[in-house]
Parts: C-alpha cells; sequence; structure tokens
C-alpha cells in the first residue's frame, strides 16, 4: 500500500511570532521554519506502518514555495520514499490544498492519506476534511491511534469527552492527533540518505487547479495586552467583583 | 532555569554569509557537503541537542556520577540519550566511511560539538573523548588495529579515552612511569601503572571502552622521548570483534569536582593489562600531536559553546527582570520597574558577551574551515598553508576561547543578580563547568607557551606571515572606505602594535627565554583580541550592506556589537602590549621563599 503524507511549511514553534505592522500576516521573513508538528506525526506514522510491513511506499507532498523541499527532505530523513512538490509564490487556503492534493492523489493512487489535523500557523483544521470530501473517501480525523486489518483501517479518534472509534474501508484519509505518536529524530546516516531521494516539482496548472484564495483576511492584530491584575482583600470582596464588575457569575 | 536554542542562524551567518561553506564540498571527498546538507544536519541536530541532552544537564550535575566497587554510574537519563545520539549516527558524522562514518567536514562536526557542550558538556565528553581515540587509531593504528577498533568507536557501542595524567604529571608528560613490558608477541605489551583524571575512564554507556594510553617502555629512553603509546581495552577484543575476558584494567574511584559533574573523570588502574603498541615505539608523544589541534580546538568550542548558553539565558532574563528605573527617565512607566536590560552596566555586560561568543565562534570556523582544508586540498602548498595557520591559531583558541568563557559565564551570574549564584537557576553551574576548558588540554598558560615558544619560530616565523598578511592585506584594501574606519582604524593600529610586540618578545626571547615566559599569557590574549577585531571588522562590513533588508535587527545588532567591540574591548589590547613590554623583571625578581 502507498502512503500520501503532506507536510506543511509552517513558523517553527518555538518562534515567538510577530504580527506585521500593516495588519496583513506575520511576520515570516528570517524567521524560522520547520515542518508542522502535526505533519511530523504523520510522517512518523507512516514509516512506523512501513517498518510493520503493512506500507510499501511513502510519498511526501508539499506545497507552496520552493523552500518546501527542505520540508520534504526532512520529511525523507525520517523514512519517506519519495517527494512531490507543488511549487507556487500564491497564497494557500485549505480549499486550494485540498483539491491539489485531491488531483495528486487521482494519479498516485494512495490506499491511505495521513494529514496533520491542523496547521499550527493558521490552526484551520479543515484540509483534511476537505480532501475527503473531494475524493469521496472516509475520515478518520483526530486519530490518537490507528491500525489496518486488510482493506480496513480503525481509527481511534479523539473526540470532546472521551475516544471514539471508526472503522473506515480504504483508501481513507486520516488526520493526527497530538498523543498519536512521538515522531522520531532523523539519523545523520538517514538524512544523508535523503539527499539522493527524488522530489518531482510541478505547478498548479499542470494538476488543473487554480489555487487563488476564495477566502480575504480582512486583518491580523495581536490579542490584546493582559492587563495588570488587582488584590482583593477578603474571598467576600472577590465574590462581589465577579458578580457586580466582572458580571461572571 | 537556563535557555538554550541551537543559533543557526548565526551558523548560518558564518558559513554562508561571512565564509563561504561552499567551498568545502569541492573539496575531494567533501562532495556531499554542500551548504543545504550543513543547514539539515544542524537543524537535526539541534532538536536532539535541545529536546534530548538539554534536559538532562541540571539533573546530571545534581546527581552526578556515582562510583561503587569499581563500577561508575552515569546520571539518570545519560544512557538512554547516549543510545539517541549513537544510533543517530551522531558519534560517526566526521569519521571515515571505510569504518562506517558519515565523512563529513571537521567544520560541521564542530558546530555540532558547540551546540552538544551548549546543551550538555558533561555529556558531550563522552563521545568528544571517543572522538580522539579514533582519530589517534585512525592515524597511527596497524590495519588490524583499525579494522579491530575503528567501527565500533565509529557507531558509539565502544567509547575511547586518552590515558596521559599522572598523578605526579600533568603538563610535564617526560615524568610519565606507567611502564609497558613486552608481553612475547611483537607488539603486545603488559602495561602496569596508575593514571589520573582520565574522562570517561569508566562508565555504563558502552559495551567496551578502549584506553588509549601513554607509558614507557622497559628499557626505552628518559624523559619524554621513552615515551609510547598504546591501546588498552578493557574488554579483550578476540579475532571475530566479539567481546573477550576482562582485561588488567580498573577504576579505582573518581574524582569530586567543581564542574562537569556528569562527566566520569576516574583513576584508572592498570596492572599487566594487555595493551597494543600504536604507532612507533618511542614516538608516543609525535603521536600524540597529531591529534591535538582538533582536541584543542575542541576545547575553545566547549568554552563558546558555555558562553553561548549563558549569553541566552542572560539576554532573556535581562528583558523579563524588572529593576530600577532608567537613569534618563522611566522607559516603562506602567510597570513597576524597568526591565534591567535598560541599564547601561548591564548591557556592557550583555555585549561584553555577545562580542565574545559571537566572534570567537567566528575565529573557530575560521580555523575549522582550514582544518577541512588541510587535510582534503588536493594542492600541497594549499595545505600547508591551511596546516601552518591552523598550528598558529589552536593555543590562541584554545586559551583566549575559553578564558572568555569563564568570563562571559560569570558575567551570566552577575546579570541574574543573587538569583545566578542560585543553583535552580543554572547559571553559576555554566561558571563551573567552563572551569575546566582553561585547564585541560594543555592548561592556558602553557598554550600560550606553545604560540610564543613553538610556534612563533617556528619555519622562521611563516606561520606568523599566515596570519599577518591575509588580514594585512584585507584593512589595506579598505583605507579609503569611509563607512569602514570605524573599524579598519582601530583593528588596523592594534594590528600594527601586535606586529611590534610580536618583534620585540622573539628578539628579547632569544636573548633570555624567561623573558618569553613572561610575556606568552598577555601575547596569546593580545593575538586574540586583534584576531577578533579583524573579524568583527569583517562581520560589520557585512551588516552595513543589509541593514535594510528583512533582517534588519540581525545585522543592526552585528553592527552594534562590533562597534561595541571597537571602542570596549578592542583597547583591552593597550595593557596587554604595556604589560608585554615591562618584560620579566618585574616577575622574577622575588625569590620563592619570599612567596
Ligand atoms: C575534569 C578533568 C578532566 C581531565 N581529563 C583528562 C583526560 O581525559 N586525560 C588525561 O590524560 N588528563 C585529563 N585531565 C588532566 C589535565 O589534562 C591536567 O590536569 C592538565 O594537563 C594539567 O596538569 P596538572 O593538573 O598536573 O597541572 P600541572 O602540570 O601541575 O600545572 C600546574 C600549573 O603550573 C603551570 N605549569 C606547569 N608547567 C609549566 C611550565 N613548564 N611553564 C609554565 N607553567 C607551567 C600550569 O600552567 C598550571 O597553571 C583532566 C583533568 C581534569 C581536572
Ligand atoms: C547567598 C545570598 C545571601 C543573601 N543574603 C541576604 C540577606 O541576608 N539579606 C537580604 O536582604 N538579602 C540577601 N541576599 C540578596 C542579595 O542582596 C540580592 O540578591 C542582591 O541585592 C541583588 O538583588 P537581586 O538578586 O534582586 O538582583 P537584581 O536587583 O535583580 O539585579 C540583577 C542585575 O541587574 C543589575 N541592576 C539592577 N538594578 C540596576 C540599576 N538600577 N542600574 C544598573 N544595574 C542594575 C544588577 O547589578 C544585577 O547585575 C542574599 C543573596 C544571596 C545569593
Amino acid at each position: 500500500m502507498k502512503i500520501l503524507v503532506p507536510v506543511k511549511r509552517v513558523v517553527d514553534y518555538n518562534v515567538k511570532v510577530r504580527v506585521k505592522t500593516d495588519g496583513t500576516g506575520v511576520e515570516t521573513a528570517g524567521v524560522k521554519m520547520s515542518m508542522n508538528p502535526f505533519d511530523e506525526i504523520a510522517v512518523e506514522e507512516a514509516v512506523r506502518l512501513k517498518e510493520k510491513g503493512i506500507a510499501t511506499e511513502i510519498v511526501a507532498v508539499s506545497l507552496g514555495v520552493a523552500q518546501c523541499a527542505e520540508t520534504i527532505r526532512t520529511a525523507l530523513a525520517m523514512g519517506a520514499d519519495r517527494g512531490i512538490l507543488v511549487e507556487t509564490d500564491a497564497e494557500l487556503q485549505p480549499l486550494a490544498v485540498a483539491k491539489l492534493l485531491a488531483a495528486i492523489a487521482k494519479t498516485e493512487q494512495p490506499g491511505l492519506i495521513i494529514l496533520g489535523k491542523q496547521a499550527i500557523d493558521d490552526d484551520m483544521s479543515a484540509t483534511g476534511q476537505m480532501l475527503a470530501a473531494l475524493l469521496g473517501w472516509p475520515q478518520g480525523t483526530f486519530a490518537s491511534k490507528v491500525a489496518i486489518e486488510g482493506e480496513t483501517i480503525t481509527v481511534t479518534r479523539e473526540v470532546d469527552g472521551g475516544l471514539e472509534t471508526v472503522a473506515l474501508a480504504l483508501p481513507a484519509v486520516v488526520t493526527t492527533d497530538l498523543r498519536l505518536n512521538e515522531p522520531r529524530y532523523a539519523s545523520l546516516p538517514n538524512i544523508m540518505k535523503a539527499r539522493k531521494k527524488p522530489i518531482v516539482t510541478m505547478s498548479p496548472a499542470e494538476l488543473g487547479v487554480d489555487p487563488a484564495p476564495r477566502l480575504t483576511v480582512v486583518s491580523v492584530a495581536e490579542p490584546p495586552k493582559r492587563k495588570a491584575g488587582a488584590k482583593v482583600a477578603s474571598v467576600a470582596e472577590l465574590v462581589a467583583k465577579l458578580r457586580n464588575e466582572a458580571k461572571v457569575i | 532555569m537556563t535557555t538554550y536554542k541551537a543559533p543557526l542562524r548565526e551558523y548560518r551567518f558564518l558559513l554562508q554569509e561571512l565564509f563561504d561553506v561552499g567551498e568545502l564540498a569541492k573539496l575531494p571527498g567533501y562532495e556531499d557537503a554542500t551548504p543545504d546538507v550543513f543547514e539539515q544536519v544542524l537543524e537535526e541536530g539541534a532538536k536532539l541537542c535541545e529536546e534530548v541532552l538539554f534536559p538532562l544537564n541540571r539533573s546530571g550535575d545534581e546527581e552526578g556520577c556515582t562510583f561503587e566497587n569499581g563500577v561508575v554510574r552515569t546520571p539518570k537519563g545519560f544512557k538512554e540519550a547516549y543510545d539517541l545520539f549513537r544510533q543517530g549516527g551522531w558519534t560517526a558524522l566526521v569519521c571515515d566511511p571505510e569504518y562506517g562514518g558519515q565523512g563529513l567536514p571537521h567544520t560541521l562536526q564542530f558546530l555540532v560539538e558547540e551546540m552538544v557542550s551548549s546543551a550538555n558538556m558533561s555529556f558531550g565528553m563522552y563521545p568528544g573523548l571517543s572522538n580522539g581515540a579514533y582519530r589517534a587509531i585512525w592515524h597511527h593504528g596497524s590495519a588490524a588495529q583499525k579494522r579491530k577498533f575503528l567501527p565500533r568507536l565509529v557507531d558509539g557501542s565502544w567509547s575511547g579515552t586518552m590515558c596521559l595524567t599522572e598523578p605526579q604529571c600533568g603538563t610535564d608528560l617526560g615524568q610519565i612511569r606507567t611502564r609497558a613490558e613486552p608481553a612475547g608477541t611483537d607488539g603486545v605489551y603488559k602495561i602496569t601503572g596508575t593514571k589520573i583524571f582520565i574522562s570517561a575512564g569508566e562508565h555504563d554507556l558502552t559495551d567496551n571502552i578502549v584506553h588509549l594510553v601513554l607509558a614507557r617502555i622497559v628499557g626505552g629512553p628518559p624523559g619524554i622521548r621513552g615515551i609510547s603509546l598504546f591501546i588498552v581495552p578493557k574488554f579483550l577484543v578476540k579475532d571475530d570483534g566479539g567481546l573477550g575476558p576482562r582485561n588488567g584494567v580498573r577504576c579505582g574511584s573518581i574524582e569530586h569536582k567543581m564542574g562537569i559533574k556528569a562527566s566520569a573523570t576516574c583513576v584508572i588502574n592498570f596492572e599487566e593489562a594487555e595493551g597494543y603498541l600504536l604507532g612507533e615505539a618511542h614516538k608516543g608523544m609525535r603521536a600524540m600531536f597529531t591529534m591535538m589541534n582538533a582536541a584543542r580546538l575542541g576545547v575553545g568550542l566547549q568554552g563558546l559553546a558555555l558562553g553561548e548558553t549563558a549569553y541566552q539565558t542572560a539576554r532573556q532574563y535581562a528583558q523579563d527582570r524588572l529593576q530600577g528605573r532608567a537613569l534618563a527617565g522611566d522607559k516603562f512607566p506602567d510597570k513597576p520597574a524597568d526591565p534591567i536590560i535598560v541599564h547601561p552596566d548591564v548591557r556592557r555586560m550583555l555585549l561584553t558577551m555577545k562580542a565574545y561568543t559571537e566572534g570567537a565562534r567566528a575565529l573557530a570556523a575560521w580555523v575549522s574551515l582550514a582544518l577541512d582544508r588541510a587535510e582534503r586540498d588536493p594542492d600541497p602548498a594549499a595545505r600547508e598553508e591551511a596546516d601552518d595557520f591552523i598550528g598558529l591559531m589552536t593555543p590562541i583558541i584554545k586559551a583566549m576561547l575559553t578564558d572568555n568563557a569563564f568570563a562571559a559565564t560569570n558575567l551570566g551570574v552577575q546579570i541574574f543578580g543573587g538569583h545566578g549564584y542560585i543553583r535552580e537557576w543554572g547559571m553559576e553551574q555554566l561558571v563551573r563547568d567552563s572551569r575546566i576548558t582553561m585547564l585541560y588540554e594543555g592548561a592556558n598558560g602553557i598554550q600560550a607557551l606553545d604560540l610564543v615558544g613553538r610556534k612563533m619560530p617556528m619555519h622562521n616565523g611563516r606561520l606568523l606571515r599566515r596570519f599577518f598578511h591575509p588580514v594585512d592585506a584585507w584593512l589595506r584594501q579598505r583605507l579609503e572606505k569611509p563607512e569602514l574606519q570605524e573599524f579598519v582604524m582601530p583593528v588596523m593600529k592594534a594590528f600594527g602594535r601586535l606586529q611590534q610586540v610580536t618583534a620585540l618578545v622573539a628578539q628579547k626571547g632569544m636573548a633570555d627565554p624567561d623573558e618569553a615566559g613572561a610575556a606568552a599569557s598577555e601575547y596569546l590574549r593580545a593575538f586574540g583580541l586583534v584576531a577578533m577585531g579583524y573579524l568583527w571588522a569583517r562581520i560589520a562590513e557585512i551588516a552595513l550592506g543589509r541593514l535594510g533588508g528583512d533582517e534588519a535587527l540581525f545585522y543592526k545588532g552585528k553592527l552594534a556589537t562590533a562597534r561595541f567591540y571597537m571602542a570596549r574591548v578592542l583597547p583591552e589590547t593597550n595593557t596587554l602590549f604595556v604589560n608585554i613590554a615591562a618584560g620579566a623583571k618585574s616577575l622574577m625578581e622575588l625569590e620563592a621563599e619570599a612567596f
């Protein structure tokens, strides 16, 4: 079985993001970029399925600027076999990404697509669901455990208030939650081997998709600064303030 | 808690802006070592250092190593971290592919070593010593010795040590008493004696430990010319590579020491232990010398690494700690006080740390690039030039970088105020850990003697010219550039005086060796400060051209630090030049009994 793993290049989770002065987005110039942590989990899961002999090939896909090739390299160093880079300078929104991935899935015919449940830059949590809908495949989102048996994948999902287990017929789309696994560190030999693995570059046009944004960003602003707290003398005063000033009880 | 994130942007600046690491990939054998490989390897290495090694730094210091019945245990978590490190192939980075290594450049290895030491210097000692043993065997071993020992040292399943020091001698290895008696078979000896202070001499991280031991073959010449080098494994190694019986090597105790507490510093007793002559008989010191440069550069890097961690942590603290008001008026009137970064004195400390650490890294990168050329350049003249340059700069890097590291970590404590003195914050550990770097691999005073007594006169001053000529040319080419005057002029002046005192020290030292000895430490420091000044001038030139771009803040930081260096660090050379000129008299006239 072939597994497709989309990997997104995002601002590294350690970076303290700053909003651009003109309010159009966040500052990314000169900022450290890394693979979306949820996608690392997706790559790890795919590699484990390959190590178990269930998957035969892992294809890592990234969409965006040329530097996304570095993100693909990271996936290759973790154990993916080859890469596809859909190169574009256009701003990509979830629907465009889902359409592009669907087009790739049609030619690649993977048995499974594993992707992060969301990306830590915009936290949309939409691409996996849209992709499943476009392909007409079943989806198992927010996975904390997956098991494949024959033509079925069992996905344990993290939902509000507990865990839900669904069985899906393959091919399917799975999105990863944090607890699914702990991604490995790429080893030095694998980093070096990854340099020799192929990455194919294509354009959105070649895939017949117009990636133009369908949503408009009105403005991006920093959250309001936390105001200094106030000390109260007694519980009674606290309760009174909560009731009369904050009006929360 | 201390803070550490690998300074990847700094690395990119050095490799791609100040120097051109792309040149390395043109050297035979380094074809794979392209700039993007550097980036990816450093990024992956950074993760391991930040997420696995760094969290064990404080706990390792608190717990230390333990010794019981000859068995040494490393602190909790070290074994697991070591396994991850070695399975990740990090012990193999710079090693020969013939023995399972990755064959990557020294320049990359040094940056990885820096990250490891910043995160956890004690941890770094174990693979560091193994790499020393690997290099000794790789350089001097027979084909059979290489086959037997190298693959396991490369994959990290065995580790190595360097056993030089004995109770009666550390610097003066001519006094070594450990003796080697021929055991009948050619090249096999029985080694007997006691070594002290042996880093990684005994521990629980690997299946076997390969000791490299300096000893005197019975009946050999006295003094330093009778010392030979031996391979002495903890467990004998069978012909099929499997482990045989325990050799006559025992750990007698471990030291309780000021810092690097998670690195086991051992007394190792050899009792008729089976040892194999490495290289030629009585030429052990010469064999050691071939590895000395890389080892000493490595120690310099340990220093700079700790300076980096101290700087990162102090920088954060200075932004957060609210104390006192800016002298020129409140900067943050809505807060109870201003962050201490507003105070000139705190800035003085932070900028000193930044100037030392980034200048040190530039110096180390310059030399490590030469190390790669010295090994791989097909042109013998280029190899010789690189070799000369490394020989000259190694004692400077070892001594100045470690002196500065102690100063920088100490400033880190100062910026933390009373909290710097409290263990919990981790700042005092950095001071303690950094202190050893000034002592081992040749105490810093010995480095200064090496510079003045050996490197300076070598080949009629040829080594000096490898530094003086290119620096002179660079400065001269910029005399007419007004925007660079504030950098070029002070460096030019100090550089000129350095050349003058060089002649003075050479001349006075020739007539009276005590004169050379008296000037040595200050000469080394002056040399180092000038070399770093030259690099800060080069950095300023680059930064000036990039202030308008996306990363203006980064380059402003470079430029301001270069200015600080010229105004407040380089002038230290003035005092040093005066001291050098003062000569030996005021040091030597007092008789020892009068102290
Ligand atoms: C934590 C730790 C780890 C170590 N790890 C190892 C290891 O793995 N392997 C190993 O073999 N050793 C190791 N050492 C030993 C270390 O290399 C020695 O301590 C060092 O070489 C200094 O030797 P010494 O302690 O005998 O000092 P000494 O040689 O007694 O020196 C004392 C002082 O005198 C000065 N001095 C000595 N001779 C001269 C001279 N001719 N001219 C001017 N000044 C002089 C020195 O600069 C120094 O300041 C380690 C030591 C420590 C503390
Ligand atoms: C072992 C120990 C024993 C102690 N014993 C006592 C005791 O018995 N009684 C007691 O009351 N306290 C005691 N202290 C506290 C000690 O006096 C304080 O730690 C010290 O005054 C520094 O204050 P701080 O730690 O808050 O540092 P901070 O005031 O936060 O200073 C941090 C850094 O900022 C600098 N800085 C702060 N303000 C300014 C400014 N306006 N201009 C320029 N630079 C500035 C400082 O020089 C320092 O480098 C003790 C501390 C220790 C560690």
